[in-house]
């Protein structure tokens, strides 16, 4: 069941929400609409969805084009970000909504009903209103409402952002298992870069009404194609580099031109990962002091300081941490092993971009 | 204000710094019940006082004569009338005013709030113009022997005037509040407009509705101003508000406040059902 | 106007349409008929029936009592509203189901019954009539509670007794006991908490529960019937001066002074309006 979307253009008063997005979704894979708040997500799903309508350019659903069906016939599941129960209604009566809506059998309707409570371990809650449930039961709730009617697509809105963390782990394997099982189109909306890397089979990156890329967790982390992509997934080091006597400089550090010329910007950007650090002043190329270890876990982020000031974020594992000898405050050096050039030409770059780096030293990511 | 308060009782023991001490607690809850005493208890006690000043007999007496009764049959049918028209307003307005976006809203908001600001005496003045022998549709409504005001018709449309807001006031803050998400997500299940509404939409502000029709039938069958105007004090011709004020002008005390007794029932029953009400919502 | 943003939710055309001829025929036909009538009053008879020195009369002492009743209504509802939510007292359920009384009860039987307990042979009333001890002290007259000015207060009062209460409660539920606290933390007393920290961020409220109560108390008149004399000059208030127009069918003056009344009840709405929206933004601030 194939969802594609073609130059699709949302404007809301004067305001463009979305601008000329296109994208295409084969079938049976779970995707991830991600990116900050405002930046269009949400406005692409309901239009998919048919809850909006676009002021220009064409939602097609297996290769028709559905513009003018409303949203009633559209045969798609919809989970709303507040879930959207039902308050008056028992857990089976808004289950079996959809089912009586389209005139099942009564039959039929309880038969499916009682299979989609077994699958979502909702058995005993049956005779519930959603106020005496959890979050993460009307969550499920939610979803076995909007898949009772068998639709073609299941879309979702911020699925997992109304409950805590601790669930919204053990939902995020639980949906990525029902998608396994029922091989269904997905479609799912997030801000959380995390979220998406782990659920979806491939991502579309939102900006500002814009879609940036689209591609594999792996491919929007490892080769995004442009800064913002970059700057939203994982964490990355960003540094605003001046080209002056064949090299790009900023402070101590040195880099190829990237054929850009005497006087101007370049800006690069490297993971943590792609930092090299040694307990040995000398090893490697820079010098630096360790100034903050923070323990997460198996793995630990690690802050440098170079003697300009130049904060260098790194991640390693705690074993190579205790083999390296490494101790907080102590002198060190380090190499940046591999980075990509974001942009050449800091005049090129939008004002908002060029603000945020008004401070040289500082290297962020999310 | 003294921190030193008396701990000899539990009552006067403060739970929180930032709680009043005991004294003065207790002397603004002692002065709030004289205020509410003096002015809404005292008047109520009073009107069964004087309903029963000739005993029980002269109370029935009161109550069962055929005035009484054909003055109890014009109230209810009045409510009967006026509250359902309103209350469809209501619903409706408060669907076409909360589930779309529109920029005529705050005028039309504005205006169904309108008939607050009217005096109820204007109201008859209101309906005088129109339907009063000098009014603009006197002289067709007299060729063609059609009573409006000085007559049952009059009643009604005075009282749906003053009754106008009363559900449309209560439903639309609750629909405001409830949005648009279930209705779009019955739509996404394939439901039809009716069905969103009828299935989703109203069992969620039944209480809503409810409430408002309370309100709303407690003023229909209580207005005295604007009916006052518009209907003529005959016996057996007009609702309880205009009796007990017939009977009163009459100097039948005692029978006035029988009567009366019956409309100040009529609010603390009015009065249970809305505190059960409230009680209901807020668990 | 009523262009709407587009919606999946069906119904616009119709529910708007209804809401709009519902709305014309009930409220706004009436009104514009009584506009057009009026109209044809002619400017100067217009003029001449409004100020007319009884006209006058009535409109001051229906404002003036209107202000004062509405007055003390802040001072009582406050009061009300602050032991309704902040203290638990047996029978507070009661205390707070009985505030709602005057919405619920007939103005009139209201009237009625303030005028049997307020009259000079009621249960207070007695006790201030002329020859009753506290009545002597006043002078030979006595103190006339019920059938004079202070009738018409208190029937005032009484009828716009809920809206202060009922606006200034949920804002004092809302408030945060974390500013009382703070202010304790910083040395100051009680009544200094309640006078500098509670009450300006109760204002807004209260101001818009007395500009409720006071448009209440203006187009009021079944209760006055009863706790008024209805003396010309004295006692007598602008609905009952319609009213006693339309008995002598003079009904050019009649319209003149429902029109005033009527435009003076708009410019309260509007003013009231105007205080809710300032008080959103307060709270929202």
């Amino acid at each position: 069941m194939s969802i594609e979307v073609r130059a699709l253009t949302k404007v809301f008063g004067d305001v463009p929400a979305v601008e000329r997005i296109s994208f295409t979704v084969g079938a049976g894979e779970l995707i991830a609409l991600l990116g900050p708040s405002g930046s269009g997500k949400t406005t692409v799903l309901r239009m998919i969805a048919g809850l909006e309508f676009p002021t220009s350019g064409d939602v097609l659903i297996k290769d028709r084009r559905v513009n003018d069906v409303p949203v009633q016939r559209r045969n798609i599941g919809f989970v709303f970000q507040g879930y959207a129960l039902f308050p008056s209604m028992t857990v089976t009566e808004n289950i079996a909504f959809g089912l009586k809506v389209k005139k099942w059998s009564a039959a039929a309707i309880a038969a499916r009903v009682a299979e989609l409570l077994g699958v979502f371990g909702l058995g005993e809650f049956g005779d519930r209103y959603p106020h005496q449930l959890s979050g993460g039961q009307r969550q499920r709730v939610a979803i076995a409402r909007a898949l009772a009617p068998k639709p073609d697509v299941l879309l979702l809105d911020e699925p997992f952002a109304a409950v805590d963390a601790k669930i919204r782990q053990e939902l995020r394997e639980w949906l990525v298992r029902l998608h396994d099982e029922l091989n269904l189109t997905t479609i799912f909306v997030t801000h959380d870069q995390e979220e998406a890397m782990e659920v979806a089979h491939r991502i579309v990156v939102f900006s500002r009404g814009r879609l940036e890329q689209m591609g594999t967790p792996r491919e929007v982390y490892e080769e995004p194609v442009n800064e913002t992509v970059a700057r939203f997934i994982g964490v990355m080091n960003v540094l605003e580099l001046l080209v002056r006597d064949g090299a790009a400089r900023l402070h101590e550090l040195s880099f190829p031109t990237h054929g850009v010329a005497d006087g101007q910007t370049l800006r690069i950007g490297f993971r943590p990962y792609a930092v090299q650090v040694s307990a040995h002043p000398g090893e490697f190329r820079y010098p630096a002091t360790l100034r903050h270890v923070f323990f997460l876990g198996v793995l630990l982020r690690l802050e440098l300081v170079t003697p300009a000031g130049l904060i260098i974020r790194t991640r390693m594992t705690k074993e190579e941490f205790q083999r390296l000898g490494l101790v907080e405050d102590q002198p060190v050096s380090f190499n940046i092993r591999e980075y990509r050039v974001l942009a050449r030409d800091g005049a090129a770059l939008g004002t908002e971009v060029a603000q945020a780096h008004q401070a040289p030293n500082f290297a962020e990511g999310i | 204000m003294s921190d030193q308060t008396s701990t000899s009782t539990t009552r006067f023991v403060r739970v929180h710094a930032s709680d009043e001490s005991g004294i003065v607690k207790w002397c603004l809850i002692g002065l709030a019940l004289v205020w509410v005493g003096l002015l809404l208890v005292l008047p109520l006690v009073s009107v069964f006082a004087e309903a029963f000043s000739h005993g029980w007999r002269a109370y029935w007496s009161a109550l069962s004569q055929p005035a009484t009764v054909a003055a109890i049959w014009i109230t209810f049918t009045l409510a009967a009338i006026v509250v359902p028209l309103n209350c469809l307003f209501g619903v409706v307005a408060a669907w076409a005013l909360t589930k779309f976006e529109f920029r005529a809203k705050t005028l039309i908001l504005t205006l169904i709030d309108l008939p607050f600001a009217v005096s109820p005496v204007v109201v008859g003045v209101m309906l005088l113009v129109l339907f009063g022998a000098q009014g603009f549709f006197g002289p067709w409504l007299r060729d063609h022997d059609i009573r409006i005001v000085f007559a049952f018709p009059g009643m009604v449309l005075a009282t749906l005037f003053v009754t106008f807001p009363l559900v449309a006031r209560e439903l639309i803050p609750v629909m405001q509040q409830q949005g648009t998400d279930p209705e779009q997500a019955a739509l996404t299940l394939g439901a039809n407009g009716w069905q969103t509404f009828a299935q989703v939409t109203l069992p969620s502000v039944k209480w809503g509705v409810l409430y408002g029709v309370i309100l709303a039938n407690a003023r229909a069958m209580g207005e005295f101003g604007a009916v006052y105007v518009v209907s003529r004090p005959i016996p057996g011709e007009i609702p309880l508000p205009l009796w007990v004020d017939t009977l009163n002008s009459e100097h039948k005390g005692q029978q006035a406040f029988a009567v009366a007794s019956l409309l100040v029932l009529l609010a603390l029953l009015t009065l249970a059902f809305k505190s059960a009400l409230e009680h209901r919502q807020r668990k | 106007m009523f262009r709407r943003q587009p919606s999946p939710l069906p119904g616009y055309g119709l529910t708007l349409g209804f809401t709009i001829s519902y709305l014309s025929l009930v409220v706004l036909l009436p009104l514009g008929f009584l506009l057009l009538k009026t109209s044809g009053v002619g400017w100067s008879e217009f003029w001449r029936y409004v100020a007319a020195p009884r006209a006058v009369a009535a409109y001051r002492l229906t404002f003036l009592a209107s202000f004062i009743a509405a007055s003390l209504n802040v001072a009582g509802g406050l009061l009300l509203a602050w032991i309704l939510s902040r203290y638990e007292f047996p029978g507070r359920r009661l205390v707070d189901a009985l505030v709602d009384v005057p919405f619920a009860l007939p103005t009139a039987v209201g009237g009625l019954a303030l005028a049997s307990v307020y009259a000079p042979n009621g249960w207070i009333g007695r006790w201030v009539a002329p020859g009753s001890v506290v009545g002597t002290f006043f002078g030979p007259e006595g103190v006339k509670l019920a059938y004079s000015r202070t009738g018409v207060v208190i029937a005032l009062v009484f009828v716009s007794f809920p809206f202060v209460v009922r606006t200034v409660q949920p804002v004092i539920q809302m408030l945060d006991k974390g500013l009382e606290e703070a202010a304790a933390t910083l040395g100051a007393g009680r009544l200094r908490t309640f006078v500098q920290v509670i009450l300006p961020t109760l204002l807004p409220s209260l101001l818009t529960g007395f500009a409720l109560a006071f448009a209440r108390c203006i187009g009021e008149f079944g209760s006055i019937q009863y706790m008024s004399s209805n003396l010309p000059y004295e006692t007598q208030i602008a609905p009952q001066l319609i009213i006693e127009h339309l008995d002598a069918y003079e009904i050019e003056a009649a319209l003149s002074i429902a029109i005033f009344l009527l435009m003076v009840s708009f410019v309260l709405l509007g003013v009231i309006n105007l205080l809710e929206a300032r008080a959103r933004r307060f709270q929202a601030a």
